[in-house]
């Protein structure tokens, strides 16, 4: 009996521990509005948090490495942690462990929405101004006029195809979508509910009755609209990507041969491999990803210091050249390993970067403007999503 | 130095006559550990599964807000996407179970009865053989001979067949080939209680194979029949990562658990559906009890 007693004793306990650490967490940081006007000494440490590659130490690679000369310079012992995808980020962020985040657009408003992270005084980091100016003030790292985030890196989300088995060579997103049937079994779809933008900015151009104005602001009609395009799509999707090396292998071995992609993606391939890849004349989804800072820091000062080491040319050379993806100040690619780089991802070629379309949170309210309906945000989306895979 | 460890003998001798005379101290000191293991790791966090399953999410922020309610659940049980998946993962799952039994029953019974001792050992070796090597190597090998131009269309082609791909088949061949070891050995165990002397009875007594398997090898086998496909139901309804490796664009309960987990950042509803196959396994061994067949196990 004792023992029983016992028994239920430390159950209690336990079941009272994990309330209260739940509680914990249930709290969600309040927001600090006013922004700093200068700097501080620097902290001991710096934590944070990113998709892999961007923030490279030499431990996966010795030759890899522009974390170390960070550290020497401002004395801040840098923690990073890379994560998978954007929703896994929101949730590892909220545990109040990380002084700053790379977020893609799909993530940066509901981190600001949460008060999660805090208003930039850009004055007090340098190199922004040599930031490309089409990446500045744009709906996914500005809100009511204060920024929040300074740019990492971007990229667009382009079409891929078999040489050999796609002909004529295409120009058109219709390959994946209204001509699929073509390709059977044989197309593949990137495997996130963001993915839906695609669609929405293929029924932009080719369906213009919808009125869709922006893929990432969709009313009930126009979300039906793109699902049902998706739906038909599913029919000739062999599979989904998330894994850039699961679809590296497909294309490789020809069980893909043609479907959404990232340059990076397509510098990684075999050189024997017959693929393509391009930006179809629609445009294509993007994605442009910015450093912000917690509103909960230990170190902002460390944190101020690392926004403005990332966007100095020769750090941000390497840290987009790493990850393959565009830098965002000219004066990067004169730092870049291979001359071509810049060439290759178009960095800072306006009109190309104009044809993207940048991820961002779908939100009720409408991004384009309008006001006399609601829009379909992120949790309809991914809703909408496991419908489409069914 | 002998002081201390004669004090010590008498302490370890004190402890060990106390235990001898309170039975029930010395049970629970036996038991605490596992029981606590069992109740705090498995009880508990299945308790807390349910517990999460009954709160909802904030849409924008994805903060959990601990509000009762019981809409995922009725989400769950009624939305036609989850229905379609639960068919979809119990039928893969069931399939499994039958390929896996049909090719392990020949297998267990020529190691159990035919097979000379030598041969026996070295069959229960190649059979764990496969569990050296990790999960994904298995799966991602068999990416490779489902692929178009893989091991297995070179095979068919000139048969006029083709490989099957990325598919709900492929997942079936897949799975089937990875919990094959873990039905094996329950029916070989099984097999092997089976004496001799009675399917020479049953030959004696005029019995064809097939008639000495239906009467007498079935029944007694029916225990480890039960505990294979168990092993093979069971881990086939949970798994996720064959399906995404060679499922093509299929999705399973697992993925749905998965995308709620990763993508979607819906705790709640990841363990809302996480509890349909529990309430499955649940169903199934009640089902295997009502026979009586958990008695012989």
């Amino acid at each position: 009996m004792k023992f029983m007693s016992a028994l239920k004793v430390s159950v209690v306990a336990t079941a009272v521990a994990l309330t209260l650490s739940a509680c914990g967490t249930a709290a969600t940081p309040t927001a600090s509005s006013d922004v700093p006007t200068k700097l501080g000494a620097n902290e001991k440490t710096l934590s944070l948090l990113g998709w892999p590659g961007y923030a490279e130490d030499g431990s996966n690679d010795p030759k890899v490495d522009w974390v170390t000369p960070f550290e020497e310079e401002t004395g801040c012992q840098v923690t990073f942690k890379p994560y998978g995808t954007s929703d896994e980020a929101l949730s590892l962020f909220k545990t109040g462990d990380y002084d700053a985040i790379a977020a893609s657009g799909d993530a940066t408003l509901r981190l600001i929405a949460g008060g999660q992270v805090a208003p930039l005084n850009t004055d007090l980091i340098p190199n922004y101004a040599n930031v490309y100016s089409f990446l500045k003030n744009r709906e996914w790292n500005t809100v009511d006029g204060k920024t929040y985030g300074v740019p990492h890196g971007y990229g667009a989300n382009l079409l891929m195809y078999n040489t050999k088995v796609v002909k004529p060579a295409p120009t058109s997103w219709d390959v994946v979508f209204d001509k699929a049937s073509a390709y059977k079994g044989k197309v593949t779809a990137y495997d996130s509910p963001i993915y839906i933008a695609d669609a929405a900015l293929y029924l932009m151009v080719h369906k213009p009755e919808l009125g869709i104005k922006n893929p990432y602001s969709l009313d009930e009609t126009q979300l039906a609209a793109a699902v049902d395009l998706l739906k038909a799509q599913r029919q000739n999707i062999g599979e989904y990507w998330s894994d850039y090396l699961k679809s590296i292998s497909a294309f490789e071995s020809g069980d893909t041969v043609v479907g959404t992609t990232w340059q990076v993606i397509r510098n990684s391939m075999s050189a024997k491999a017959t693929v393509e890849a391009i930006l179809p004349s629609e445009g294509a989804t993007g994605w442009s990803d910015s450093w912000m800072i917690s509103s909960t820091a230990k170190s902002p000062n460390c944190a101020y210091a690392w926004l403005n080491y990332i966007d100095s040319p020769k750090a941000n050379a390497a840290a987009t050249e790493y990850f393959g993806e565009a830098p965002v100040t000219q004066a990067a690619c004169d730092f870049m390993a291979s001359k071509d780089t810049c060439a290759s991802y178009h960095a800072g070629d306006e009109a190309y970067a104009a044809k993207i379309w940048y991820w961002t949170t779908p939100i009720t309210k409408c991004l384009d403007g309008r006001k006399d309906v609601q829009c379909t945000d992120y949790a309809r989306w991914t809703e909408a999503w496991q419908e489409i895979k069914g | 130095m002998t002081g201390g460890a004669s004090a010590r003998t008498s302490f370890a001798r004190r402890v060990s006559t106390m235990l001898y005379s309170r039975p029930r101290t010395r049970l629970g000191l036996l038991l605490s550990a596992p029981l606590a293991w069992l109740v705090l790791i498995y009880v508990a966090s299945l308790a807390a599964l349910l517990v999460t399953a009954l709160w909802t999410v904030d849409d924008y922020t994805g903060a959990i807000k601990m509000e009762w309610t019981f809409d995922n659940i009725v989400h769950v049980v009624t939305g036609s996407l989850y229905q379609t998946v639960t068919l979809r993962t119990v039928g893969v799952a069931l399939l499994v179970t039958v390929v896996d039994l049909i090719i392990a029953l020949p297998i267990a019974f020529f190691m159990a009865k035919v097979a000379s001792s030598r041969i026996q050992r070295l069959m229960v070796i190649a059979v764990l053989m496969p569990l050296w090597a990790s999960y994904l190597v298995k799966a991602y090998a068999w990416r490779s001979v489902l692929s178009h131009d893989g091991i297995l269309a070179w095979l068919l082609r000139p048969l006029g067949l083709d490989t099957p791909g990325y598919s709900l088949t492929g997942v079936v061949l897949t799975m089937g080939y990875i919990w094959l070891p873990y039905v094996i050995l329950p029916l070989y165990a099984g097999l092997e209680r089976v004496p001799n002397s009675l399917l020479e009875a049953a030959s004696d007594l005029g019995a064809k194979s097939f008639t000495t398997f239906r009467t007498v090898v079935l029944p007694m086998l029916t225990p480890a029949i039960i505990a294979g496909s168990i092993f093979s139901f069971s881990l086939t309804l949970g798994d996720y990562i064959t399906v995404n490796i060679v499922g093509g664009a299929s999705q399973m309960l697992g993925n749905l658990v998965y995308t709620n987990v990763g993508t979607a950042n819906n705790l709640p509803m990841a363990a809302a559906i996480a509890l349909i196959p529990i309430v499955i396994m649940f169903g199934y061994i009640a089902a295997v009890r009502k026979t009586g067949a958990l008695e012989n196990l």
